[in-house]
C-alpha cells in the first residue's frame, strides 16, 4: 500500500493573518484490544475565515475523531487548537459560542418536533424563543421542509429530513465556524444537493467558515475551496482541488488523487476498514 | 451581574422547557409512573390500616390513622426526593439513550447552569407526581391532616430537594465514567439511602452500623421533620435540629458533586466516553 508522506505541503498556508481554525500537532490515541491506536496522528491545519475546507478520508481515517476534538467533545493527547484565536481548552465556553457541529447521525429528542428541538437549541445559544421560531420556519422552508411538518415529532420525519433539521439547527445559531461531519451520508441525491447548496449559501450569506468531513469525492470537489486528505490519522495531502489534481491526479479527478495518495480507491479503503472493524 | 444572572436563568430555562415538552410527549409513560406511585403508596398505606389484623391486637382508630399517615409521609416524601435524585443521576444515561449527549455537552452552557436547569425540570415533575399521588391516595384512604403544619413540611421538602440534587449530581458521575454499569451504581446509592433513612420505619430499629449511615443521609432528617410537621404540627423553630443537618449535606454535596461531575466530564473527554454509544 503506497502512502504518500505529507512532505510537500509543509506548514499550513493561510490567506489571512488569523485563521478561523488553527490546529497544530494534534494527536489522539485510543486503547483498543490492548493496543494504542493513533486515531489522529500529528495533524496540523489552518482554515481561513469564510473558507470551506473538506477533510477527505475513508472510514476510520480519523475524520470524525478530529472533528470531535475540534468541537470540544474530545480532548487531544497533544497539540493545540485555536478558533479565531481562542484556545479550545482554555477558552472552551467562548469557543463553544462560536462553533456548531452537524454529525453524521442527527442527534435530537426524537419525540419532540423539529420546532421544539430548534427552539431548545436556540435557547442554548441565547437566541430568544420568538426569534428562534421565526428563523427556524424560514430555514426549514428553505431546506424544503413544509410548514405542516414543523410541529410533527421528528421520529416521523425521514432520515433526510432529520438531517436537514440538524443543518437548520446549526444555521439557527449563526456559528462562525461550522463543523459538518459527513452531513450528507445516507441522503438521497436530491437531499444531498439541497444540503450542499445550503452549505454554500450559508458561507456566502453569513460569512461562516466551514470544515466538513466526507468520503464523497464528488461532494468535496463540489463544495470545498481546499481539501485535506486524511489517511491513517495523518493529513497526507492538502490543497485546492485543482492543486491536488495537478500534483497527484492521473486523469484529473479527486478519485485519482485519493488513489495515488493512499494506493486504494476510497470505496476499497472504506470496505477494508469495515472488515477490520468486524 | 443581574444581566448575567438573567442570561444564565434563560439558559437554564431551556432545560426546564425541554423536560416539560418531553413529559407531554412521553405522557403515557408519565401516566404509568404516576399510577405506579399511587399504587405503591396505597399498598404501603394499607399496611398501616392492616396493623390490627397483622399484630393480632386491637388498635384504636386514632393510632391506626397516625400509623397510616406515618407511612404515607415516608412513601410520598421518598417518592419526591427519589424522583429528584433519579432524574438528575440519569442525565447522562438519558441523553445517551436519546442520542443528544454530544449536542448538549457542546452547547455553550456552563455545567452549573445545565444541572440547575435539569433540576428545575425535575422539580416540576416531582411536584406534579407527588401532589397527584397524595390526592389520589386520599380518595381511597381517609388521611388525617388536621394537625399538619404545611409550611414546615414544605420547607423540609425543599431542604431535602437541595440535598438530593447534590447527591444526584454526584451520582451522575458514575454513568460518565462507567458507560454501561454507571447508572446501576447510582441506583445502588439510592437503594442504600432508602434502607438507612427511616422511610417506612424509625431508624432506631436498624442495626448499629446502619444507624451510623443514617446519620449522614439527608433523607433521615427530611422524613423525620416532615412527619413531625404533618403528624404533630411542629413549627420551623422546633424543626431546626433536623433542618440544619439536611441543609448542610445539600450545601456540601452540590459543590462537591459539581466538582466531581466536571472532573468526570474531563475524564470522559480524554477517553472518548462522551458520546451516544458509550
Amino acid at each position: 500500500m503506497a502512502i504518500a508522506v505529507r512532505d510537500d505541503i509543509g506548514p499550513p498556508t493561510v490567506r489571512i493573518s488569523r485563521p478561523a481554525l488553527l490546529a497544530h500537532g494534534v494527536v489522539k490515541c485510543f486503547r483498543s484490544s490492548g493496543k494504542d491506536v493513533r486515531a489522529v496522528d500529528d495533524v496540523s491545519l489552518a482554515v481561513s475565515r469564510g473558507e470551506i475546507y473538506a477533510l477527505l478520508g475513508a472510514n476510520g481515517s480519523g475524520k470524525s475523531t478530529l472533528i470531535r476534538v475540534l468541537s470540544t467533545l474530545l480532548e487531544a493527547d497533544a497539540g493545540t487548537v485555536t478558533v479565531f484565536g481562542l484556545d479550545i481548552r482554555a477558552d472552551e465556553l467562548a469557543v463553544k459560542r462560536l462553533i456548531n457541529r452537524v454529525s453524521v447521525e442527527a442527534s435530537f429528542f426524537k419525540k419532540l418536533s423539529a420546532m421544539e428541538n430548534l427552539v431548545y437549541a436556540g435557547r442554548l445559544y441565547g437566541v430568544p424563543a420568538a426569534d428562534a421560531r421565526t428563523r427556524s420556519r424560514e430555514i426549514l422552508v428553505r431546506l424544503g421542509i413544509t410548514a405542516a411538518r414543523h410541529d410533527e415529532p421528528l421520529e416521523k420525519l425521514s432520515r433526510g429530513m432529520q438531517q436537514k433539521v440538524a443543518i437548520a439547527r446549526a444555521f439557527l445559531t449563526s456559528p462562525s465556524l461550522l463543523l459538518l461531519d459527513e452531513p450528507t451520508t445516507g441522503l438521497d441525491i436530491r437531499s444531498k444537493r439541497e444540503v450542499q447548496t445550503f452549505v454554500r449559501d450559508l458561507r456566502d450569506e453569513h460569512d461562516a467558515t466551514i470544515l466538513l468531513t466526507t468520503h464523497d469525492l464528488d461532494e468535496a470537489e463540489r463544495l470545498a475551496d481546499r481539501v485535506g486528505v486524511l489517511h491513517g490519522g495523518k493529513l497526507v495531502a492538502e490543497g485546492t482541488p485543482s492543486e491536488l489534481v495537478a500534483r497527484y491526479g492521473g486523469r484529473g479527478s479527486l478519485e485519482d488523487v485519493f488513489m495515488t495518495i493512499t494506493g486504494r480507491k476510497i470505496e476499497e479503503a472504506d470496505k477494508g476498514e469495515e472488515e477490520a472493524g468486524t | 451581574m443581574i444581566a448575567e444572572f438573567a442570561a444564565q436563568a434563560g439558559l437554564a430555562y431551556a432545560f426546564v422547557e425541554r423536560e416539560v415538552a418531553l413529559m407531554k410527549r412521553y405522557w403515557l409513560w408519565e401516566v404509568v409512573w404516576i399510577v405506579y406511585g399511587i399504587v405503591t403508596s396505597l399498598s404501603v398505606a394499607f399496611i398501616g390500616i392492616a396493623a390490627p389484623a397483622i399484630s393480632g391486637n386491637a388498635v384504636d382508630p386514632a393510632t391506626t390513622s397516625r400509623f397510616v399517615l406515618y407511612l404515607l409521609v415516608g412513601t410520598i416524601a421518598w417518592r419526591f426526593m427519589g424522583l429528584v435524585f433519579e432524574n438528575i443521576a440519569e442525565i447522562i444515561a438519558w441523553e445517551r439513550w436519546e442520542g443528544t449527549i454530544e449536542y448538549t455537552f457542546m452547547a455553550p452552557v456552563p455545567r452549573l447552569t445545565h444541572l440547575a436547569g435539569m433540576a428545575g425540570g425535575t422539580i416540576v415533575r416531582a411536584v406534579v407526581f407527588s401532589v397527584t399521588t397524595l390526592f389520589a391516595v386520599m380518595l381511597f384512604i381517609p388521611v388525617d391532616l388536621s394537625h399538619a403544619n404545611a409550611l414546615s413540611a414544605i420547607v423540609m421538602l425543599a431542604v431535602g430537594t437541595v440535598a438530593f440534587m447534590g447527591l444526584g449530581i454526584a451520582s451522575a458521575v458514575f454513568p460518565l465514567i462507567w458507560t454501561e454499569k454507571g447508572l446501576q451504581m447510582a441506583y445502588i446509592v439510592q437503594a442504600v439511602v432508602l434502607l438507612v433513612s427511616g422511610v417506612y420505619y424509625p431508624t432506631s430499629v436498624l442495626p448499629g452500623w446502619l444507624q451510623a449511615l443514617s446519620v449522614v443521609s439527608p433523607a433521615t432528617y427530611v422524613i423525620e421533620g416532615m412527619r413531625r410537621a404533618l403528624l404533630d404540627g411542629a413549627d420551623l423553630a422546633s424543626l431546626w435540629p433536623l433542618v440544619w443537618p439536611a441543609l448542610l449535606v445539600g450545601l456540601l454535596s452540590i459543590p462537591i458533586g459539581l466538582r466531581a461531575f466536571v472532573a468526570a466530564e474531563r475524564y470522559a473527554k480524554r477517553t472518548g466516553r462522551l458520546k451516544r454509544s458509550g
